[in-house]
């Protein structure tokens, strides 16, 4: 099955990426190949076989509801490019 | 032409655990900026979430409460989008296998009880807090907040069933009570502890077909709801009868105009990519968990409501009045207990107390007056002590001085006269003292009557027993 360059670039645009024409052409290649190898595996009979999404048999991992530290201020908004009065700024955009 | 609306609700509850769903981050209100996170909740690289068994079990009770459906193995999936107040860039929400689903709830609206299907009650996790106003560089910045982000939230979706306005704000109001009553969500819609989205079509009258809604968001109150959807039923009214098209788009109230405007910006997609989140293992509620939260569940407010009426024979309205909240009720039925006047009481919370306090804006858990100091006035003036009229005067002291009813009685000298002698004496003083209210009573206008009642109670400052005042009263006058 073949990707076009439209789907490409929709996913790009969900993932939020940018890219030049060569990789968009490049990209359109390389997931038709990958959509192709699912398409191999989607042959196989899986007839009574559940759906698993994690293939460890383990369930219920809970921690009790207690309050721990955290990060000091200065610490959890240290990586973001703009802040200020504790805040982390972006430029504006509006709901409204 | 007639059309009928057809409207889903989408509600987000904010679960009043102490620490966030899948880390140790508190989840205090008020807070300042950026204080409680963690490399878990800010989405850092490698980090593995953790889930909070208390969520879990807020949810399940919510889960009963509705009749719902638990759907004994369930797991959390990823929902992926951009937006500045989501680090990670993926929310942990439920999607296939959501924790319970197929419930509802009985609302009454104008005497006529109907029931609204619940679709879904699943767990997620709040998003962090965006501000476009007030701060410094407002003007060309957003300001983002991630105290919220990682806080539990359950999403209660309703089946397209409600109708009416009025419809979707009694589901709410039921919805709200139900979460206070089980204790797992404050309800304060200002706060955004409890937000409501709502889908909303119209149709022909009598129609079954599903025509394209549009969806309503920033609603801040109960009223808020109700006056959106009306405007919004009149818009696509008018919009379908000029013969256009109803677009699909997300709407948002405008509180100060009173309207509803489309989103305005790039409408985002609307393509999440759902899959199962790779770092948490399923959730498995056996059937001994979910019937172990069964038990626990406090008495409901539709089954306290119908107690009230039963046990303590009072009219409907006052029932639905004190169970509007489980503190309230309580408030009652201790009232009760100790004055035995199950109607009384109920006259004295719903017009006294609960105006008092609506005056001082706080809730019955901080009123100074106890449900022992009001049923003691309410003994009082039922052995006839004081009378209803200076009881009222006696409330508003013990309100402010927190004294008993019986201390402030016997310091202002309140007690009722009912001393037959003292009450003649001083209706006959009053008689004699208007002989022309006297005469005209004699001939025939017996208005007057009120008068002499008005001036003898006046002479014994409120204090005379009303009944017998009237009686005396007719009797001196008739036989003047």
């Amino acid at each position: 099955m073949a990707i076009t360059i439209k789907e490409v670039e929709y996913i790009a645009r969900l993932a939020n990426l940018e890219f030049s024409p060569e990789e968009k052409e490049r990209f359109t290649h390389q997931l038709s190949q990958i959509i192709d190898y699912m398409g191999q595996l989607q042959q196989l009979d899986t007839e009574g076989v559940e759906p698993t999404s994690h293939i460890i048999p383990v369930s219920n991992v809970f921690r009790e509801d207690r309050v721990r530290p955290s990060l000091p201020r200065e610490e959890s908004i240290k990586n973001a490019p703009d802040k200020g009065e504790g805040f982390v700024k972006v430029p504006k955009f509006l709901e409204t | 032409m007639d059309y009928e609306a057809v409207i889903g609700l989408e509600i987000h509850a904010q679960l009043l655990t102490a620490s966030k769903l899948f880390c140790g981050c508190s989840t205090r209100f008020g807070d300042p900026p950026n204080h409680n996170t963690c490399p878990i909740c800010l989405g850092m690289p490698g980090v593995l979430p953790v889930l909070n068994r208390k969520a879990v079990e807020f949810a399940l009770r919510m889960a009963v409460a509705l009749h719902c459906r638990t759907n004994p193995f369930c797991r959390f999936a990823r929902k992926n989008y951009f937006y500045p107040d989501l680090p990670k860039g993926y929310q942990i929400s439920q999607y296939e296998l959501p924790l319970a689903e197929g419930g509802y709830i009985d609302i009454e609206v104008d005497q006529t009880k109907k029931r609204i299907g619940i679709t879904r009650v699943h767990l997620e996790e709040d998003a962090g807090k965006l501000l476009h106003e007030g701060l410094t560089e407002s003007d060309s910045k957003s300001y983002i907040d991630f105290n919220r982000c990682g806080i539990p939230l359950i999403e209660i979706v309703s089946e397209p069933e409600i109708r009416t306005s009025e419809e979707a704000y009694e589901y709410l109001t039921q919805l709200k009570t139900i979460l206070q009553y089980l204790e797992i969500c404050s309800g304060n819609m200002e706060e955004g502890s409890l937000r409501c989205d709502a889908n909303i079509s119209i149709r022909p009258a009598g129609s079954s077909e599903f025509m394209t809604k549009t969806e309503l968001k920033n609603m801040n109150t109960f009223r808020g709801v109700q006056r959106a959807l009306d405007y919004e039923i009149k818009r696509q009214a008018e919009v379908v009868e000029k013969g256009g098209a109803i677009e699909r788009e997300t709407r948002l109230w405008d509180a100060s105009q009173q309207v509803t405007i489309p989103m305005r910006g790039k409408e985002e997609e609307h393509d999440y990519r759902y899959f199962p989140e790779p770092d948490l293992v399923p959730l498995v509620t056996d059937e001994s968990w979910v019937e172990e939260v069964a038990h626990t569940l406090p008495e409901l407010p539709t089954a306290k409501r119908d107690r009230f009426i039963r046990e303590y024979e009072i009219p409907k309205y006052d029932a639905e009045i004190l169970t509007q909240s489980s503190p309230l009720a309580d408030y009652y039925e201790q009232c009760v207990g100790y004055c035995h006047n199950s109607k009384a009481a109920s006259n004295w919370i719903m017009v006294e107390i609960l105006r008092k306090l609506k005056e001082d804006n706080i809730d019955i858990e901080q009123c100074p007056l106890s449900p022992r100091a009001l049923a003691e006035l309410i003994s009082l003036i039922d052995k006839g002590t004081i009378s209803g009229k200076i009881a009222k005067e006696v409330f508003e002291d013990m309100y402010q001085s927190q004294r008993s009813a019986s201390e402030i009685v016997q310091e202002k000298g309140l007690v009722q006269i009912t001393d037959q002698e003292e009450i003649r004496r001083v209706v006959s003083q009053v008689v004699e003292s208007n002989p022309k209210q006297l005469e005209q009573y004699r001939r025939g206008q017996t208005r007057v009557f009120g008068f002499f009642m008005g001036q003898v109670m006046k002479a014994t400052q409120g204090k005379a027993n009303p009944q017998l005042v009237n009686k005396i009263l007719k009797e001196i006058l008739d036989s003047s």
